[in-house]
This record gives structure tokens, C-alpha cells and sequence, in this order.
């Protein structure tokens, strides 16, 4: 019979490893927009936010064209017609849960909207915008 | 050895069964998929996750070597997964027939892509639901798990 105590230390072992391994450690919506925030030294604008993500910035491509220009429903990737998930929080409660995740995909997606990363005035302002929507819209 | 045993197996059983109407190239096709969590993830969410079988060793060498112009697209991932994406894509990428490395790196545009995709008529490639002949799972139902068995096909409308 093993040593409970030493299972139990093994146990606990592994999982700081485990946790050791994964930094990334679950924030809220909120929590990330006020991080972006504070590096822009202002105030996010959901106004601006909609007008950035529903305008092109001189590419072929703007959010709203993989997103949709409402993305509280499923979007589609411009390139190779696989479905996205809805990025509206409200909609899908996985979005912006994961700091690393979502600085991933903000700086990849804006080399591809915008030519160049966003500032954090530009990610404030859209997640102000996104996390303003609602379910609620008409079919 | 395992695998050369039962692939071994399949190409004698349809050779008995003289299963002329079989596709050419059924073991491979029928070959086990392989799967991984940080593929999915990583590379799955944009596109079919494609098999890695589907591509040579040095066509995913310059892939994973310049993610972020991936066929136009942004998909820079930190350099860690990239190692580790590679070293797998490499230890299951295409042997045999499907061996040479195609045009621009593009399963699409290989040889054996071509030729097993011949007797689909243009105006299938066209439908709403198809559109780019890189988008397996519009037939190939079982696409994003590595399989393209006959059985699993569905042409849709």
C-alpha cells in the first residue's frame, strides 16, 4: 500500500508542474480590456472600436469581413471558407479568456487587416465595441 | 511494423478480392490518422487541419519555416510550437507516391492530388459549399481527422 501522504505530495508535485508549464492564466473580457487600456493611457471608445473593426485599412481585408460586421454569430475565414466561431463575448464565452491567446491573435490578424500590430488604443477600443454587443439581435 | 504488416494484409486481400473498382491508392487513404491537440489548435482553427501524410518532410520544413506569410496570411506562432509542430508534421509526412514535393508547397497542386481528383467535374469545385479544392472537409467528411476513405466522401449540392 502506498504512502497516502506521498501520493498525495506527488500529486501536488505534478500539478505545479502542470502548472508551471501553462503561465497563461485565465482573465476575464474585462480584465483584458482594462489591461489594454491602461497601456493606452485613455479611455477605450466602443465607437471607435465598431469603425475600426468595420473598415478596411488600405488590404483586401477588414475584421468585420472574417467576423461579420455583428460578430454576436458565427463568421466565416475569408480564405478558406472554414467557420468561425462568434467573437462576441456575450455569444461565446471562451473569447478573451486567455491573455497569451488573445495577443496571439490580435497581432496576427492585425499584421493582416492593418499591415502592422495594433496599438492598444486600437485593441481597447474594438474589445469596448465587442463586449457591448448582445445576444439579442434579430435573425 | 505493424502498420507495413496490415498494410501488408489489405493490399493482398484486394488482390484476392480482385477489387479492381478500389481506388489505386486505398492503403493509403486507409492509413490510421494520427491527431494532435497543438495541430488542431494551432493550425486546424483556420483551415482543415490537413493530415501531415499529405505532404513530403521538406514541403512542411519551409510551411512551418515562414508562418507568418503563410500563403498570404499572418500565422506566426511562438518559436517553441513551431518546433514541436514540425518535428511531428515530419515524423508522418507523405512517403511513397506521394513523396515529391509540389508545386509552391501545396497539396493541391501535387501530382497525385490531380490525378485522384480528375473525375470531379468543374462544376462540383464551384458549388457555394466547395469552392477551393483545399477545402477537404466540403466532401471528404471526415477530413479534419485525417481520412479520405470513398465510404466517407458526400458531394454536396
Amino acid at each position: 500500500m502506498k504512502d497516502p501522504s506521498r501520493s498525495m505530495a506527488a500529486a501536488l508535485a505534478a500539478g505545479l508542474v502542470v502548472f508551471a508549464s501553462f503561465p497563461a492564466r485565465a482573465v476575464t473580457p474585462s480584465e483584458q480590456l482594462s489591461r489594454y487600456a491602461a497601456e493606452a493611457g485613455r479611455a477605450p471608445e466602443a465607437v471607435r472600436g465598431r469603425q475600426f473593426f468595420t473598415t478596411v485599412h488600405g488590404r483586401e481585408w477588414s475584421c468585420a469581413t472574417c467576423h461579420g460586421a455583428t460578430p454576436v454569430v458565427p463568421g466565416q475565414h475569408a480564405g478558406t471558407g472554414k467557420a468561425i466561431g462568434a467573437l462576441a463575448p456575450a455569444a461565446n464565452g471562451e473569447r478573451f479568456t486567455d491573455a497569451a491567446k488573445t495577443d496571439k491573435w490580435f497581432r496576427r490578424n492585425c499584421n493582416d487587416v492593418v499591415g502592422r500590430e495594433c496599438t492598444a488604443a486600437e485593441k481597447a477600443d474594438t474589445l469596448a465595441w465587442l463586449l457591448s454587443l448582445t445576444r439579442g439581435v434579430p435573425r | 511494423m505493424k502498420n507495413a504488416v496490415s498494410r501488408g494484409a489489405a493490399a493482398w486481400l484486394a488482390a484476392v478480392l480482385g477489387a479492381a473498382t478500389l481506388p489505386a491508392h486505398a492503403d493509403e487513404a486507409d492509413r490510421p490518422a494520427v491527431s494532435s491537440p497543438l495541430y488542431r489548435d494551432e493550425c486546424g482553427t483556420c483551415h482543415v487541419a490537413f493530415a501531415p501524410r499529405l505532404l513530403p518532410a521538406q514541403s512542411w520544413q519551409r510551411v512551418m519555416g515562414q508562418l507568418s506569410n503563410h500563403y498570404a496570411v499572418d500565422a506566426s506562432i511562438d518559436a517553441a510550437r513551431a518546433r514541436e509542430l514540425l518535428a511531428w508534421l515530419q515524423a508522418h509526412a507523405a512517403d511513397g507516391h506521394r513523396a515529391a514535393v509540389p508545386p509552391h508547397d501545396r497539396i493541391t497542386e501535387s501530382a497525385w492530388f490531380l490525378s485522384e481528383h480528375k473525375e470531379v467535374p468543374a462544376a462540383v469545385w464551384q458549388r457555394p459549399a466547395v469552392r477551393k479544392p483545399s477545402n477537404c472537409g466540403a466532401c471528404h467528411t471526415r477530413a479534419d481527422e485525417g481520412s479520405f476513405r470513398e465510404r466517407d466522401i458526400v458531394i454536396p449540392k
